[in-house]
C-alpha cells in the first residue's frame, strides 16, 4: 500500500520544481508548475505558502532573501539534503498511488 | 532540527510575521509586474492580483498556522485575550466562577466523604489480602450479640486460631468503651481489644515502644495498653514512651507499652481507637455470646473463594465442638448448621458504610443534579454572551479568522472558567466535607474520618470540571462559529431576529432545569416530611425528661441471690431524691440500641417476643397506661406466681381467645434462663421498641423481682423521670458516692439518644432541603436571564407591534405564555423523572410513598409561583418599550 495520500501531491510538485530549478521563489514556483503542466495545474497562493513554510520548518527546503532578475527582492527556496531524499521517496510513492488510482479508474 | 528551530522562533512572532508579510507582498508585486508587462493598466493589474490573492491578513494567518511554535504562542494569546475579557466583565466572571465553585465544591465534598467511608483501603500493608470471617447469612440472632460485625464466640475464635491453613495470620478484635482516669474524674474512651496477632498480621509497626504481641494473650488480667498516635499526642502530651509511662484504666494503673503509628485508626472506618489492649479469655467462656470479629491475612496463592471453601469444609467440626448448652434442640441444630465464609476486608469494616452508604449515594446524585442545573445556567449565560459578541465574531471571521480558531477561543474561555471553578470547589470541599461529618456526630458517638484530598478526589473534581466545560462551553461555541459573517454584521445587536427557532437550545435548557429542580424539590420535601414524621412521632411512652442511668457494682462482690433486693433498694433511693418524679429499673431501655427476647409457646402458637424485666413503677414512669387487668406491684416477687404484661402486638399474634388475661405463656429455656410459664395479668398499648421506623414487635414485661437468680448481674439500667433532667446526674452522683462508694455510674439523656438515632434522616432532610432550594434559586436566575435575553433580542419586533397597535397587556401576556409553556413541559418531564427516581428513595423515607400527590403538587406549585414572579419583571420591561425609540435605534 502506498504511503501518504493524494494531498501529498502539492509537496511533491514543489519539491520536484525546486529540484529542476535548483533555486526559486514562490511566484516562480507557481509559474513553473503552470507552464510545465500546460496550464493544467494551477497552485493557489493560499496553499503554496503554508506548504513552503511547513517544509522549511521540517528541514526539506532552505531559504534566503535575494534579488530577482527584474530587481525585486524575494525569498528564494532550494532543496536540502533531506529534501532531496524525501523527493526520491515521494516520487516512488506517487507512482504507486497513480498506478492504484489508474487501476481503480479502469475497473469496469 | 525542525523542532529546535521552532523553539528558537518561539517569541519571535513579530519578526516571523513581518517576514511572511514581506514575502507575500513581493509575490503580489511580481504578479502585478507580470500583468502590466502583459498589457494591463497598473490599476487593473493591482485589482486583479488582489482578487486572486484574497485577504493578505488571512493568507498570513494561514501560513503562520503551519508553525507549531506560533501555535503555542497563539494559544497563549487566546488565553490572555480570554482573561482580558473576564476582567472587562467582572460581574459575569464572578457569577460563573462562584456558581461553579459551589456546584463542584458540594459534589466534591460528598464524594470525599464517600471516598473516606467506602472506597479507601485500610492504611495497612497489602490490605487486599485481608479477609473477614463471617457466618454465612449471619447467626439469626442466636444467643447474645454484642454488636455489628461480631460473628465469633470465644470458643469459635479459639477453633479458628488453631485451624487457619489459608491464612498467614489471624486475629480477633472488638471495640469496647473503657474507663480511664481516677474514679471521680473518670471518662470513657474508645478501647480496642485485640488478640496477640493483630498488629503483626496487619503489618503495623510501632511508632514508639512496642505493640500488643502474641505473648500478651497469656493472661486475662488487664496488664498493659497501647495508645493510638492521636491519644498519645492529645492525652499524654507526646511524652516519649518509657518504663514510667502509665495510665489509670478501669481503676488500675497500667503501663503504656507503645504507640501505634499516625493514620492507623483500627479496623472500623469512622471510629478512631484510643487505647488497645489484649483479649481476655476466661477459663470457661460463654458459648452463646458473639463478641469478636475475626480477620485473617491470606497466604500467597490462596484466593478468597478457596479460603471460603476451606472454612466451609471445616465448619461442621467447629460448630459441633463449640455448641452451647441450655438451648432447645432446635436452636442447637441451627447453630451446628452455621457455615463460615471469607469476605474481603480490604476497606476494614464500617458501621457508617452500612448505615449511610445509600444516603451518600443519593446525596452525590442530588449534588450532581444541582451541578447540572448550574451548568445549564452557565451555558445559557455563555450563549447570551456569545450572541452579544456576534458582531465581534463576524468581524474576526471577515478578517480571516478560521472557525476552528474561534471555536478554540470559546473553548479556552469556558475551560478557564470551569477550571478556576473546579479549583475553588476543591478548596471549598474540604470544609464542607468536615461540616458534613460534624453534623453526623452525635453526643454518644463521634466520627473520625480522614477527609483528605487524594488522587480519587482530584480525578473526580477534574472530571466534573471537564464535563461542565463541555456542557456549558461547546454548545455556545459551535453556535457562534456557525455564524454567517455578513448576515450577523447586518443584524447583530439590532434585534432583527430572523426566526425564533434559534432559541430552542435556551428553551431546552430552561425546561431541563425546571424538570431537574422539580425532582430535587420533590426529594427535598419527601425527606423533610419523613424527618418530621419521625421527629414528631409519639413512640407510645414519655421520652422528655427521662434520664438513663447505668450502675455497676461488681466491686461489692455480692451473691446473685442478694442482687434483687439491692437493685430494688437503688430504685427506691433514687425515687426518694428531691426533684425526681419517678424511677424504674429495666433490663433494656427502648430505642436505645439494645434488644432482649425469648422464644415463647402460647397454646398452639410459638415464636419470638421481646422481654423486659421492669420495676412496678415502669409504666407510671413512662406514662404507659394499663389497658386491661392490672400493673405490677411490690407483691409480685420470685415467691409468687410468675406474671406477665403484654402489648397489643403480642395479643394480636399469640392470643386466640377473647381475653388475654389469665392466658399462660411458656418461655423456652436458654442459658441462665430456665424454662418457665407465666400468666398474663395485664395489657398495654403498643410502644416503639428498637427503631422508630419499625412497627412495635410483640413485647412482654416481667417484674424485675422475678428475673431468674442465675440471670442476675451486678449492674442495672434505670430510667429516671424528672422535670429538670439536667440536674438528675449531679443529685444521684452526690448521694450514691456517699452511700455506695466505688459504685460505677453513667448517665445519658434518653430523648437526646432517640434524636441521635435520627441523625441520618436529619442530615438528608437538611441537605436535600438546602439543595432543593439552591436548585430553585438557580432556576430563577436561569429563567430570568433567558427571558431577559429573549425579550431584549425581540425589542425591535415588540416596538413594531406596539406601534401597530398591540396593547401592552397582550405583549406581557405573550411573554408570560412563553415562560409558562416551558414551565409546563418542565413540570411534566420532572414528574415523570420523579416517578423513575422515586423507587431508589422509597426505602429511605418514613411513612410516605415516593409518588405522593401532595408533595408533587407542592413542588410544582412552588416552581410555578417562582416562574411567574420571575418572568413578570422582564415581561413588564419589554412591554414598556418605547416604540419610537426602538425603531429609531434600528
Amino acid at each position: 500500500m502506498a504511503k501518504n495520500d493524494l494531498q501529498g501531491a502539492l509537496d511533491l510538485l514543489i519539491l520536484k520544481t525546486l529540484s529542476q530549478l535548483s533555486s526559486m521563489h514562490g511566484y516562480g514556483i507557481v509559474n513553473h508548475i503552470r507552464r510545465v503542466s500546460d496550464e493544467l495545474l494551477i497552485v493557489e497562493e493560499g496553499s503554496l505558502y503554508p506548504a513552503l513554510h511547513r517544509m522549511e520548518q521540517n528541514g526539506l527546503v532552505r531559504s534566503k532573501w535575494a534579488i530577482t532578475n527584474y530587481g525585486r527582492k524575494a525569498k528564494w527556496y532550494s532543496l536540502t539534503r533531506v529534501g532531496k531524499e524525501q523527493l526520491a521517496a515521494r516520487e516512488e510513492n506517487w507512482q504507486q498511488v497513480a498506478k492504484g488510482v489508474d487501476a481503480i479508474l479502469r475497473f469496469a | 532540527m525542525g523542532l529546535l528551530r521552532r523553539i528558537v522562533t518561539l517569541g519571535r512572532r513579530a519578526r516571523m510575521e513581518r517576514e511572511i508579510d514581506a514575502e507575500l507582498h513581493e509575490h503580489m508585486q511580481m504578479c502585478i509586474d507580470d500583468n502590466v508587462a502583459g498589457g494591463m493598466s497598473r490599476k487593473a493589474a493591482e485589482r486583479e492580483a488582489r482578487l486572486r490573492f484574497g485577504s493578505p491578513v488571512a493568507a498570513r494567518e494561514r501560513v503562520s498556522e503551519e508553525d507549531a511554535a506560533l501555535g503555542i504562542e497563539s494559544l497563549w494569546r487566546d488565553v490572555q485575550m480570554a482573561l482580558r475579557g473576564f476582567v472587562k466583565s467582572p460581574g459575569f466572571s464572578i457569577v460563573v466562577v462562584a456558581t461553579l465553585a459551589l456546584g463542584i465544591g458540594a459534589n466534591t465534598a460528598v464524594f470525599e466523604l464517600l471516598d473516606a467511608v467506602r472506597l479507601r483501603s485500610l492504611p495497612v500493608s497489602k490490605p487486599a489480602e485481608l479477609a473477614e470471617l463471617r457466618i454465612a447469612g449471619g447467626n439469626h440472632g442466636f444467643g447474645i450479640n454484642q454488636g455489628a460485625f461480631m460473628y465469633f464466640t470465644i470458643p469459635m475464635w479459639q477453633e479458628v486460631k488453631d485451624h487457619h491453613e489459608p491464612f498467614s495470620g489471624v486475629f480477633a478484635w472488638r471495640t469496647s468503651d473503657i474507663l480511664i482516669g481516677a474514679a471521680n474524674e473518670s471518662r470513657r474512651v474508645n478501647g480496642l481489644e485485640v488478640s496477640g496477632g493483630f498488629f503483626s498480621a496487619l503489618g503495623v509497626a510501632p511508632w514508639q515502644g512496642r505493640l500488643i504481641e502474641p505473648q500478651d494473650d497469656a493472661t486475662c488480667q488487664l496488664t498493659k495498653v497501647v495508645a493510638s498516635y492521636g491519644f498519645w499526642k492529645s492525652q499524654m502530651g507526646s511524652v516519649p514512651i518509657s518504663a514510667n509511662s502509665t495510665i489509670v484504666v478501669e481503676g488500675k494503673t497500667l503501663p503504656v507499652v507503645g504507640v501505634s503509628p499516625p493514620g492507623f485508626f483500627g479496623m472500623e472506618v469512622g471510629n478512631q481507637f484510643d487505647l488497645a489492649y489484649p483479649t481476655c479469655t476466661p477459663p470457661k467462656p460463654r458459648r452463646d455470646m458473639f463478641v469478636y470479629s475475626v480477620i485473617g491475612r491470606l497466604k500467597p496463592g490462596w484466593s478468597m473463594k478457596q479460603a471460603s471453601d476451606y472454612l466451609s469444609a471445616l465448619s461442621p467440626g467447629i460448630f459441633e465442638r463449640t455448641a452451647p448448652s441450655g438451648y432447645s434442640a432446635e436452636a442447637i441444630k441451627g447453630f451446628k448448621n452455621f457455615r463460615l465464609e471469607a469476605h474481603s476486608a480490604e476497606g476494614g469494616v464500617s458501621y457508617l458504610r452500612e448505615q449511610y452508604s445509600s444516603s451518600l449515594n443519593l446525596l452525590l446524585a442530588i449534588t450532581g443534579l444541582v451541578l447540572l442545573i448550574a451548568s445549564a445556567n452557565l451555558a445559557n449565560l455563555m450563549l447570551a454572551r456569545s450572541s452579544r459578541r456576534q458582531r465581534e465574531v463576524a468581524i474576526r471571521m471577515a478578517l480571516g479568522a478560521t472557525r476552528a480558531r474561534l471555536l478554540r477561543q470559546m473553548l479556552i474561555e469556558s475551560a478557564l472558567l470551569a477550571f478556576s471553578g473546579a479549583g475553588l470547589g476543591v478548596a471549598l470541599a474540604q470544609p464542607l466535607s468536615k461540616a458534613l461529618v460534624a453534623s453526623l456526630d452525635t453526643t454518644g458517638n463521634s466520627i473520625h474520618l480522614a477527609i483528605t484530598i487524594d488522587w480519587r478526589v482530584l480525578l473526580f473534581a477534574a472530571g466534573v470540571g471537564v464535563a461542565t466545560c463541555v456542557v456549558c462551553g461547546t454548545v455556545p461555541a459551535f453556535r457562534s462559529s456557525k455564524t454567517e459573517p455578513v448576515s450577523s454584521m447586518r443584524s447583530g445587536e439590532r434585534g432583527l431576529v430572523g426566526n425564533r427557532e434559534r432559541f430552542w437550545v435556551q428553551r431546552a435548557m430552561v425546561i431541563t432545569q425546571v424538570a431537574v429542580s422539580m425532582v430535587l424539590l420533590v426529594g427535598a420535601l419527601l425527606f423533610v416530611r419523613s424527618y418530621r414524621n419521625l421527629a414528631t412521632m409519639n413512640p407510645g411512652f414519655r421520652a422528655s425528661g427521662i434520664v438513663l442511668g447505668y450502675f455497676g457494682f461488681g466491686h461489692l462482690h455480692m451473691k446473685q441471690e442478694n442482687l434483687p433486693v439491692f437493685k430494688r433498694q437503688l430504685v427506691e433511693d433514687v425515687r426518694a431524691l428531691p426533684g425526681i418524679e419517678n424511677a424504674t429499673a429495666t433490663n433494656n431501655a427502648p430505642l436505645s440500641g439494645g434488644s432482649w427476647g425469648h422464644t415463647v409457646d402460647v397454646g398452639e402458637l410459638n415464636g419470638a417476643s421481646k422481654f423486659s424485666y421492669v420495676s412496678p413503677t415502669y409504666f407510671a414512669t413512662l406514662n404507659i397506661p394499663i389497658l386491661k387487668g392490672r400493673g405490677f406491684t411490690e407483691h409480685d416477687t420470685s415467691d409468687t406466681p410468675y406474671v406477665l404484661i403484654v402489648n397489643q402486638a403480642f395479643v394480636k399474634q399469640y392470643i386466640r381467645s377473647s381475653s388475654p388475661i389469665g392466658q399462660h405463656v411458656h418461655v423456652r429455656p436458654e442459658q441462665d434462663y430456665p424454662e418457665r410459664t407465666y400468666e398474663i395479668v395485664g395489657t398495654i398499648p403498643d410502644t416503639k421498641y428498637g427503631d422508630l421506623r419499625e412497627d412495635p414487635p410483640p413485647a412482654a414485661f416481667v417484674p424485675a423481682a422475678q428475673v431468674p437468680v442465675t440471670g442476675q448481674r451486678p449492674g442495672m439500667t434505670m430510667m429516671i423521670a424528672a422535670r429538670d433532667a439536667s440536674g438528675v446526674e449531679r443529685t444521684i452522683r452526690q448521694f450514691f458516692e456517699q452511700k455506695y462508694p466505688g459504685i460505677n455510674m453513667q448517665f445519658a439523656n434518653f430523648e437526646q439518644g432517640i434524636r441521635d438515632g435520627l441523625v441520618g434522616d436529619r442530615l438528608m432532610a437538611m441537605l436535600s432541603g438546602a439543595f432543593g432550594m439552591l436548585a430553585a434559586l438557580l432556576v430563577v436566575i436561569g429563567l430570568y436571564g433567558v427571558l431577559s435575553y429573549f425579550l431584549s433580542q425581540c425589542r425591535g419586533e415588540i416596538g413594531i407591534r406596539l406601534a401597530l397597535g398591540a396593547t401592552r397587556g397582550r405583549v406581557i401576556g405573550e411573554s408570560l405564555m412563553g415562560a409558562l409553556r416551558m414551565l409546563g413541559i418542565g413540570l411534566i418531564v420532572g414528574a415523570l423523572l420523579t416517578l423513575l427516581a422515586g423507587k431508589e428513595a422509597s426505602t429511605m423515607v418514613y411513612g410516605l410513598k415516593p409518588w405522593d400527590p401532595p408533595t408533587l403538587i407542592a413542588a410544582a406549585g412552588l416552581l410555578a409561583v417562582v416562574t411567574v414572579v420571575t418572568s413578570l419583571a422582564p415581561a413588564l420591561k419589554a412591554a414598556n418599550v418605547n416604540p419610537i425609540e426602538t425603531l429609531r435605534a434600528d
